[in-house]
């Protein structure tokens, strides 16, 4: 039976560069709920990372991502200089140096991929949703996080998938063709939307119309929570949601912000973050010695 | 930032909040000792910097642990407000 949830796994490295002229390699690693991603930088620049989901155990999960993103790049885990766990399974990589908060990291990272303007970063994760309120250098100074619920996360999206038969990566842009806006469904728990939903599909709603809704329903709860900190521009999304247009569309419209768009894959920013703290650190370490 | 520790439950929010930009130019971290529960001890957050923060084992009981500081009546300032020289301690109920 094909398994609509399961979201591609990605790879990249940089090519055209010799990490052997870098003077400073560090590495990130976010072990989510949902997805694992090992990311590595050289001299503050990214040179290679990899996304894969999240097995049930979690330190085999980061070294599968980080053999990955090590994998066609002659690097081994012993040339990297300094290790950051983070994620909700960052105390469980066994080869991390030390472990950040995902909030810190996906501020730093998201500082990194768009730019030292932005100040609010919407993080949208397989597990929980986080609003992340930042300074210039990408340092946090205010956050919220969403309830304990599926309800306006990742892994929502991905029930919603399978019950439409619908691929995951194409959620959002079928969401996107209906002619009007459907009323939404249940936003306060996914058990109850997906049973809302399964009656509107009895009563004949296109599977376009029943994801429009659904979608509609996970912004406004994520609306929600960033009334709750608030919306200073620049805005920005990480996590994996961030590539459903579906919801960043209709959140775009219901919060009268345009998010920033970014040629980075949106799901590797905890991981960078990491990285980019792995450096700090890494140059502190030798700076002392 | 803000650090908020505790939690909520029917009878309200229990929150100690430490705003850390404040704490870490603290030298003398008074608050640690002068809390008669141990609520309080100085960590390395996630920029490196020492700073204070609420015990782990402290976090879901706050309201009991803070109560003997906190009488119905008369109640005197608290300890740990007192001995926080930046004022980077503040408590939500």
């Amino acid at each position: 039976m094909p398994e609509y949830w399961r979201w591609t796994e990605q790879r990249w490295h940089d090519q055209d560069r010799d990490w052997h002229d870098g003077e400073l390699v560090t590495a990130g690693v976010d072990v989510g709920s949902v997805s694992s991603q090992a990311v590595i930088v050289v001299d503050g620049e990214l040179y290679a990372f990899a996304s894969r989901r999240t097995g049930s155990d979690s330190p085999e999960s980061a070294k599968r991502a980080m053999d990955w993103a090590l994998e066609g790049t002659g690097m081994t885990l012993d040339d990297i200089g300094f290790v950051v766990g983070t994620g909700y399974g960052r105390v469980n990589v066994p080869f991390s140096n030390k472990a950040v908060t995902e909030i810190a990291c996906h501020a730093r990272g998201a500082n990194f991929m768009y730019g030292p303007s932005v100040r609010t970063v919407l993080d949208m994760g397989g597990q929980d949703c986080k609003v992340i309120r930042c300074d210039e250098r990408g340092k946090v100074t205010a956050f919220a996080m969403n309830d304990k619920c599926a309800a306006g996360t990742g892994r929502g999206m991905e029930v919603f998938a399978d019950l439409l038969a619908v691929s995951i990566e194409e959620v959002g842009e079928l969401s996107l063709q209906v002619e009007e806006e459907p009323p939404p469904v249940s936003c306060t728990c996914v058990v109850f939307a997906k049973s809302e939903a399964t009656g509107l599909l009895r009563e004949g709603w296109p599977k376009s119309k029943v994801l429009a809704s659904y979608c509609s329903a996970m912004s406004h709860r994520v609306s929600t929570l960033l009334e709750q900190v608030g919306v200073e521009e620049d805005f920005a999304i990480t996590g994996g949601i961030a590539k459903n247009v579906g919801v960043v569309k209709r959140l775009e419209n219901e919060i009268g912000v345009k998010a920033l768009k970014t040629t980075y894959d949106t799901q590797i920013a905890g991981g960078l973050g990491a990285a980019l703290f792995a450096q700090n650190l890494l140059r502190k370490q030798r700076g002392a010695s | 930032m803000k650090a908020h520790y505790g939690y909520k439950d029917g009878a309200g929010d229990f929150f100690v909040t430490i705003d850390t930009d404040r704490c870490l130019v603290c030298e003398d971290r008074r608050c640690v000792p002068a809390c008669p529960s141990g609520v309080f001890e100085i960590i390395v957050d996630d920029y490196d910097d020492e700073v204070a923060a609420v015990v782990e084992d402290h976090r879901k009981t706050l309201k009991y642990s803070c109560a003997p500081c906190k009488p119905d009546r008369d109640r005197p300032p608290l300890p740990c407000i007192a001995a926080c020289a930046p004022g980077a301690i503040s408590h939500s109920w």
